[in-house]
């Protein structure tokens, strides 16, 4: 039998956490708090290193007998290549100015989710074997050792931060700590240490196109069911093309738009509008994502993937790219997508066909967010909306932090949504526009097994949405990132019960007249238009 | 000051103040030390969520045992609570300690003198009981919220099957 604890001893528990320096509290892994490791499938099929079964939580992750020289010459070569990474390692004097601003440690309260710290994890490492100062003062300079233990470390807080750069805004130095992650994932790739969320839509996207692995003939079918619901709304069949050669526009969105509610709600907003508009664009269902996971795994994958979306651009000959609700494909079509795989000087720079509005922004890169397209739309009255068709709706919005924070769009998915509901409130000031907190399901976290480490980083968000929801009766929280939408729900089931969430163009198809369409009773999800039940009860 | 005639209800709402500052530092201190001077330092609603809601929650938590338990106070801020260390790196039994830290705290701000007048050992029994009732009501809290972070799992495989399901045809609509 074990052995009871006397009641004066049980009187002495002290909840008190011990106070060791963090080099000396070493890394506890907890369920809920990390995703799986990689399946060797789904690193084998983009040829990365050591595929072979593993399980974060066991002591052996079968690593390469050398694994300790790889990631060294891994530092050294990203020093050379990187003049960021250098600078990043040099310059922080820890201030502590980033420290209270990640919502991972707003959330789990774990100070190594301080993104200073969580720099330190890999910039201890670096002091200890590229500057004289570390080599000879040691753990006196903020040097240590890269151990086993160390590793660990590294794989559960850099698979702890959603690169939504909060952290950055607040940096004197203007420090990204996104791309400390990024490189410290990549880092841990070469020894095949990636979580199966990412390495398994790595290589569905690679094979198939998409994250989700959908063929084309499941994309079309997907539609199909998207377009049938349509019909039953507006009474309007809609006949989209795909892979349709000589088409004006190729139209990516992110796979989750054609698999997942709410995502359905906002392709079938996006079908509805370019139907309206008589739009000559196509689907193609080889670039069939928007997203990009390669983006979280390394430079070079996430070059890979993208390049699909140009090749496609040029086989099917289109003019411009117009691109669906996203968040980081955003980010990574703005600002990686032309150093990687440009220039596109087989586009021509996107002009509507409907305003005549040339999209200088987008000289470059050839590509349009539709948030940026439809609301030149409104701004030229080439829409028929009627916003009361969303007035059973209380609506907040939420800035993704890849489009807002890393693209600066702010301005025009309000100005849409103004346009199409009646009823709009802001969050408080700290929590939207560049200080948005992240949704904390970003950059391949969305996983099911960490649940608990979505909750937690997901929580100031919420608690911004409970203070709307409580004082001002929001009751929608609409923004325009696919990861958003597939993760917000959950959060706001755990924290704020009795809100729902939407894409942006959900709220402009309830909106949007269309011509010979039949009396709308329901909005795009079969809910009743509100004033239609007692409308029906009368008659 | 010691005053004649009163009684437990009248000291606690005199010491309320001090009170709820060493309760605050005692549920701070639950967790590691830097975060606890994070969660002291500012308390702003937004940019310190869980500063703050710890610091209102128990503030009304108070409030609320000194006014005879009202449940929807008692149900709205102990959730609040509950609902982050439920989440938060604890056991269960960390997860709810802090409840317990009153009883310690409101004894240690009374003193021995107050402790010691007549009558006060009867109420104080009796306050202290209204204390277990919220310990007891904070483990149905936090049983309940990690039930949600199941079943949001479990949703979430599940929606994904169905979806599956119906793309592969296995099953359709009555009306298809």
């Amino acid at each position: 039998m074990a052995k009871l604890p006397k009641p004066e001893e049980l009187s002495k528990i002290d909840y008190t956490p011990p106070k060791t320096s963090w080099m000396d509290t070493p890394v506890v892994f907890k369920e809920g708090m990390f995703c799986h490791g990689s399946k060797p499938k789904s690193l084998d099929i983009v040829g990365f290193p050591n595929p072979r079964d593993w399980r974060p939580a066991d002591a052996d992750w079968k690593l390469p007998e050398n694994w300790k020289e790889i990631l060294l010459e891994g530092i050294a070569e990203r020093l050379e290549k990187y003049r960021s990474f250098r600078l990043f390692m040099d310059i922080c004097v820890r201030c502590g100015a980033c420290a209270d601003k990640c919502h991972f440690f707003i959330g789990t309260g774990d100070p190594k989710n301080m993104p200073v710290l969580r720099a330190e994890l890999i910039r201890s490492v670096y002091r200890k074997e590229f500057t004289l100062a570390g080599k000879i003062f040691g753990k006196m300079a903020g040097a240590r050792e890269l151990t086993l233990d160390v590793l660990k470390e590294w794989w559960y807080y850099f698979f702890q931060c959603t690169e939504c750069r909060r952290c950055s805004v607040f940096c004197p130095y203007g420090i990204d700590q996104a791309e400390i992650t990024i490189i410290g994932r990549e880092l841990l790739n070469l020894l095949g240490l990636n979580i199966e969320w990412i390495a398994g839509p790595v290589s569905n996207c690679y094979m198939k196109g998409n994250h989700l692995g959908l063929e084309p003939h499941t994309i079309v079918g997907n539609l199909e069911y998207m377009l049938d619901d349509i019909e039953t709304v507006t009474g309007k069949r809609i006949k989209p093309t795909f892979n349709r050669k000589g088409a004006e526009i190729l139209f990516v969105t992110p796979s989750g738009d054609l698999f997942a509610d709410p995502g359905t709600y906002t392709c079938m907003g996006y079908l509805m509008l370019f139907e309206e508009l008589g739009l000559d664009y196509t689907w193609s269902t080889y670039a069939s994502e928007g997203g990009n996971f390669g983006f979280f795994t390394s430079n070079e994958m996430g070059k890979r993937l993208n390049s699909k979306i140009y090749a496609e651009a040029k086989r099917l000959g289109v003019k411009w790219i117009l691109g669906g609700e996203c968040g980081h494909m955003w980010r990574v079509l703005s600002q990686y997508m032309d150093t990687w795989n440009g220039p596109a000087d087989f586009l021509e720079v996107p002009k509507s066909p409907i305003t005549g509005t040339v999209f200088e922004n987008a000289k470059s890169m050839k590509m349009v967010h539709v948030a940026e397209f439809t609301a030149d739309l409104i701004k030229n009255n080439k829409l028929k909306l009627d916003p009361k068709r969303n007035d059973h709706l209380n609506v907040t919005w939420h800035d993704s932090c890849n489009v807002a924070r890393g693209m600066g769009m702010l301005e025009e998915p309000r100005y849409v949504l103004k346009n199409v509901v009646n009823n709009f409130v802001e969050m408080p000031e700290d929590t939207i526009r560049e200080k948005t907190f992240c949704c904390g399901s970003g950059t391949g976290l969305n996983a099911s097994e960490d649940m608990d480490l979505r909750m937690k980083g997901g929580f100031p968000r919420a608690n911004a949405v409970k203070f709307v929801h409580e004082h001002y009766g929001v009751n929608m929280l609409a923004n325009v990132c696919a990861i958003d939408r597939a993760t917000l729900k959950p959060l706001m089931d755990y924290w704020v019960p009795g809100v729902n969430v939407c894409g942006l163009h959900e709220l402009v198809a309830n909106a949007l007249v269309m011509t010979g369409e039949k009396e709308r009773t329901t909005d795009l999800r079969g809910e009743p238009l509100p004033g239609i039940e007692q409308k029906e009860e009368k008659a | 000051m010691i005053h004649g005639n009163m009684n437990l209800n009248h000291y606690l709402i005199e010491k309320k103040s001090a009170i709820l500052k060493k309760w605050f530092d005692a549920v701070v201190e639950t967790y590691p030390h830097e975060t606890s001077t994070f969660l002291r330092k500012q308390k702003a609603q937004f940019t310190n969520p869980v500063g703050y809601t710890l610091s209102e929650g128990i503030e009304h938590l108070f409030d609320a045992l000194l006014q005879g338990m009202i449940p929807d106070t008692v149900s709205r801020f102990l959730d609040s609570i509950i609902r982050i260390r439920a989440i938060q790196e604890f056991s269960p039994s960390e997860a709810v300690s802090f409840i317990f830290q009153l009883k310690k705290v409101v004894r240690q701000e009374l003193g021995k003198e107050i402790l010691g007048q007549q009558g006060i050992a009867e109420e104080l029994a009796v306050f202290e009981s209204a204390v277990d009732d919220l310990a007891l009501f904070s483990f149905d809290l936090f049983m309940k919220c990690r039930e949600k972070i199941y079943e949001l799992k479990a949703n979430e495989a599940k929606n994904m099957t169905f979806r599956l399901l119906q793309q592969a045809r296995l099953i359709v609509d009555n009306q298809d």
